[in-house]
């Protein structure tokens, strides 16, 4: 199947970040115009019949939480626009709001409008500097041509304002009440649900938490309808998403394609395959927080409930693909690093358990294992599964397991001495 | 200093919030871009702003990569070696980037140029190894394009900022770092 660009219309017309472009090339902010005509319930309901589902990670229908925000609440109403992307292997948003912007912010005031949402908070990461300074000059040009603001498209009773907000490296403020907290000012760690942001969010007060790429989807399904967008992926996995594949292959990147492609055209044809005409010996489909794959699996399409189906996930839309010739302890060691350095603190089973998880792994590495490390690798990983406060450390105990189970030989080679036989990774290093 | 020579700024950002607390995350990184770094006297005065604790500050600014407590180099070069980068040879792209800045992990050049650490994920791992320089990112680095960069950033400062992901097929002499 070919590539189709819902998303990456940038690919297609060239200096969409512009604003006249975007106007004159790409029916922009028509489907607003639509919208202000309809009643709330009208375009979530539009939402909900096109079966558009959140691709920020959990993959939840996005017209359903919609209709979750209260009706007729007085005072403030809150959209916030998740566009931390930390997860690693993960990179759609960055191209999105870099070449696209104008069709983000479409999409964010048509869903402030389906919400009730009075402001809307684009939390980007620190790090998007150039990404940021596009977004802002798509919002400055939206307030400009009186799309937002007060009197929204000339509606006396529809006014909204967006912001950016920057965030400044920390994953976990990617989960989206970690995110309210950060906000808010305070340290970016979970809140425990319920209650939900719809009740009660950002200062207490009504919020939708939604995925830039979620959001951007929005303007098209408007125009054209819910069976246009269902014309492509599955039935419950509707549409395209952005798959970004890194690792091992031939043509590394973003790769926008229907939902039903399986990871085997998307590997094999459109990444070009595996590097060095070496053989796969296993791939993560949604960002390293989904379980490992292996060759058996090739052949799932890329939806979420296939995926979930295999033990893994959907995710974030990262595929991250690893050669034969790959350990998968060093693989584990790498992600553990990841968590351990992330984890927010808050409870123990994450917090000590991702630093029991490296110091092990880092014995591995620097070939300071002892004998029964991998037994109790893997008891420290089942110790945390389902004990820790929120999904950051359960990712680092399913990374942990997910590898032993296919690759578990992986990991008993060490001990007696062996050390990792390529670059030694620098963390291991200044552990010891 | 802050409030004398950003005022304008500072009540822009303000007004984005219904409480003032909230503008604690920008209003870090005016202060930090006025003092050069978060002193205890940019920490204070983020807090008299806001009407926080001194300590509070602190602490939410020690939560996050991106603020600064100790001084730094006018360059920031932050490094991503997370595992998608490692796979294709991020770690061994850093050791030949230390090298040639004769520095280790975490450092800062004698002149006061360069300061230099590893970072997680940057959302840019199809174009590893990748790093930032001041938060403008820099991708597909090889030592001879690290080499110029340091060269560039020493002669005539930062380039102009763009669009990146800039994605590019492998060959067979694409630097695998292996
Ligand atoms: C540890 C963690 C990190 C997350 N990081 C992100 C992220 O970077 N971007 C994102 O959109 N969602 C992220 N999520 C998912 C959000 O919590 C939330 O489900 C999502 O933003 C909702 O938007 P959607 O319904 O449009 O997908 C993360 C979740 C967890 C648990
Ligand atoms: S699981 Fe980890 S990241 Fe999540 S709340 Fe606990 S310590 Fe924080
Ligand atoms: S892992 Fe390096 S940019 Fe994502």
């Amino acid at each position: 199947m070919e590539q189709l660009y819902l998303i990456c219309r940038h690919r297609e017309v060239p200096n969409l970040h512009q604003y006249e472009t975007y106007i004159q090339k790409e029916q922009g902010y028509q489907a607003l115009q639509q919208v202000l005509k309809l009643s709330r319930d009208e375009v979530i309901d539009i939402v909900k019949a096109s079966g558009l589902r959140g691709r920020g990670g959990a993959g939840f229908p996005t017209g359903l939480k919609w209709s979750f925000m209260p009706k007729n609440v007085q005072g403030p109403v809150y959209l916030v626009i998740n566009c931390a992307e930390g997860e690693p292997g993960t990179f759609g948003n960055h191209e999105i709001i870099e070449n696209n912007p104008h069709q983000l912010i479409e999409g964010i005031i048509i869903g402030c409008y389906a919400i009730g949402a009075t402001a809307a908070y684009i939390y980007h990461r620190g790090e998007f500097k150039y990404g940021a300074e596009m977004m802002q000059r798509a919002v400055d040009e939206a307030y400009k041509q009186g799309w937002l603001g007060k009197k929204v498209g000339g509606r006396e009773d529809v006014s909204l304002d967006i912001y950016l907000h920057p965030e400044a490296s920390a994953y976990i403020c990617g989960e989206e009440t970690a995110q309210l907290n950060s906000i808010e000012g305070y340290l970016g760690q979970p809140r425990l649900k319920p209650p939900f942001p719809a009740q009660s969010g950002l200062w207490k007060r009504p919020t939708t938490v939604n995925n830039v790429e979620t959001l951007a989807h929005v303007p098209a399904i408007i125009r054209n309808g819910p069976a246009w967008f269902r014309q492509w992926g599955t039935e419950k996995s509707p549409g395209t998403r952005v798959y970004c594949v890194s690792g091992h292959v031939m043509r590394p990147g973003n790769y926008e394609l229907p939902m039903n492609v399986t990871a085997r055209e998307l590997i094999f044809e459109h990444a070009g395959g595996i590097w060095k005409g070496r053989g796969l010996k296993g791939f993560i489909p949604g960002g390293v927080s989904a379980p490992i794959l292996t060759n058996d699996h090739l052949d799932l399409p890329l939806d979420y409930d296939s995926l979930a189906g295999a033990g893994s996930m959907g995710g974030s839309g990262g595929v991250i693909v690893m050669d034969d010739q790959t350990d998968m302890a060093w693989l584990a060691k790498k992600m553990v690093d990841f968590y351990s350095h992330e984890s927010c603190g808050k409870c123990s089973p994450c917090r000590e358990g991702t630093w029991w998880q490296k110091n092990l792994l880092d014995r591995m590495m620097t070939g300071l294992a002892r004998s029964g490390d991998v037994e109790m690798l893997e008891m420290v990983s089942e110790q945390m599964a389902g004990t820790c406060f929120c999904p950051l450390g359960e990712s680092s105990q399913m990374v942990v397991l997910g590898a032993m189970k296919y690759f578990r030989s992986d990991f008993e080679r060490y001990g007696q001495g062996k050390a990792y036989d390529g670059v030694i990774p620098m963390s291991a290093i200044e552990h010891h | 200093m802050l409030l004398e020579q950003r005022r304008e700024k500072v009540e822009e950002i303000l007004s984005h919030y219904p409480q003032k607390r909230a503008a604690l995350m920008p209003m870090l990184y005016e202060a930090q871009e006025v003092y050069g770094y978060l002193t205890e006297e940019a920490i204070r005065e983020v807090a008299a702003i806001l009407e926080l604790d001194p300590t509070e500050v602190y602490s939410v600014s020690e939560f996050y990569s991106l603020y600064y407590h100790k001084p730094t180099g006018k360059y920031i070069i932050r490094f991503c070696t997370d595992m998608p980068c490692a796979l294709v040879g991020a770690e061994h792209a850093y050791q030949q980037l230390l090298n040639l800045l004769g520095l280790k992990n975490g450092e800062t050049s004698a002149d006061g140029l360069f300061t230099v650490e590893h970072c997680v994920c940057l959302a840019a791992c199809a174009t590893a190894p990748v790093l930032q320089v001041n938060r403008q990112f820099f991708e597909n680095m090889t030592e001879a394009k690290m080499r110029e960069l340091l060269e560039t950033l020493r002669t005539s400062g930062l380039p102009e900022d763009g669009p990146v992901m800039k994605f590019q097929p492998r060959t067979a002499d694409t630097p695998t770092g292996f």
